[in-house]
């Protein structure tokens, strides 16, 4: 499948965006179907951004902050975790795929792992297809 | 407070089948506090409802209220434009918000979306714990401050059952045993002394199953003269 993907990332100001930026540069290969969303802290994503980003037709959102144990607000990626929960019971509840949510740790020197990430997220979206919303877009 | 907790959002989206206009409607109080119907849970399965309609193709329109207290007429009263046109009220407040709704407004149907549980207490962030039965004969006073009525899987009121192992009770091992409690709250306050009053059987009439309970304050009630002074109904 190569049609382009519609996957959102929320990055922290912090781990995310500096592992998106170093991908940006030394990552030839940085996936073009990515909209990168910068929050200051993943503590500030909540659920109901997560659910707006697939009704608005996203095929994939993941978030990425801080390494574990080293969010640079103490405690922000782990709520953002909690959320990607949720949004995963959510998303299978409704039957559109848990799989389509998820969360990565990254430390700001981690660009090959954020674009690893990108890649696990693209591979989901071609396993489990389109958002059915996304075409009504 | 009353605590509850969200319906499978499969159960509400199959309750709300059939509806086309609905008003997901919300509580600030209890509900809000136990995370489970207040505004943010409101804007949260709002959204839910409008993927799983955009997915299924149900058309839904989904509009949203959080009131103050949705257990009193006068909170509820003022959603009347918000449940105009509407099929249905999806309640996420406790049972009595939902009844409130639906007294005020009888040719919409209100529809829970909430399981109203018990009358308990936030032990730590995202924990609740029943801590009132209700039973209309309080009894704290010889129990240390704590409820042997709920607290006590067989509500024993004159010390703890066979059960009872290492301050456990035998229901489970994270359930502590209520009379292990009371005898270490007693202690705590010097009235291990009240471990020997004699608590006679329990006068169940003001409790449960004798129909709804009311409650009367005089002082309260308005007189006829009273409601024609005060211009209400």
């Amino acid at each position: 499948m190569s049609q382009t993907k519609r996957i959102i990332a929320y990055c922290c100001e912090h781990g995310g965006m500096g592992a998106a930026e170093r991908a940006a540069k030394e990552q030839s290969q940085f996936a073009s179907d990515v909209v990168i969303i910068s929050v200051e802290c993943l503590g500030r994503v909540d659920l109901l951004h997560l659910l707006q980003a697939f009704r608005e037709g996203a095929d994939a959102v993941f978030v990425a902050g801080c390494l574990e144990k080293n969010c640079h607000h103490l405690y922000g990626n782990v709520e953002a975790r909690k959320k990607v929960d949720q949004a995963k019971r959510v998303l299978d509840s409704l039957g559109l795929g848990g799989d389509r949510a998820e969360m990565f740790n990254l430390a700001s020197n981690q660009g090959l792992e954020f674009k690893q990430s990108v890649d696990i997220m693209i591979g989901r979206v071609e396993r489990l297809g389109p958002n059915p919303l996304g075409a009504k877009k | 407070m009353i605590i509850g907790e969200q319906k499978p959002l499969k159960e509400i989206c199959d309750i709300l089948e059939g509806h086309h206009r609905i008003l997901v409607a919300g509580c600030r109080s209890c509900v809000a506090i136990c995370l489970a119907g207040g505004e943010k849970e409101v804007g949260i399965l709002s959204e839910s409802l409008r993927l799983h309609s955009d997915l299924a193709g149900k058309g839904w329109e989904i509009d949203e209220v959080t009131v103050e207290r949705q257990c009193e007429n006068e909170w509820v009263r003022e959603i009347a434009p918000k449940i105009e046109g509407k099929d249905a009220v999806l309640s996420i407040a406790c049972g009595v918000g939902a009844q409130t709704i639906q007294a005020m407004y009888p040719k919409v149907r209100s529809l829970p979306g909430l399981n109203t549980s018990n009358m308990g207490a936030p032990i730590e962030p995202g924990i609740f714990m029943e801590r009132c039965g209700g039973c209309g004969d309080c009894v704290l006073h010889l129990t240390g401050g704590i409820c042997p009525i709920v607290r006590c899987a067989k509500s024993l009121l004159n010390g703890p059952c066979g059960g009872s192992q290492n301050g456990k009770c035998e229901i489970g091992k994270e359930t502590p045993c209520a009379w292990e409690e009371i005898y270490q709250s007693l202690k705590e306050l010097g009235r291990l002394d009240l471990l020997e009053a004699n608590i006679p059987p329990k006068d169940w009439t003001p409790s449960r199953s004798g129909g709804p309970r009311k409650i009367v304050r005089p002082e309260a009630v308005m007189s006829e003269t009273e409601r024609q002074l005060r211009g209400e109904r």
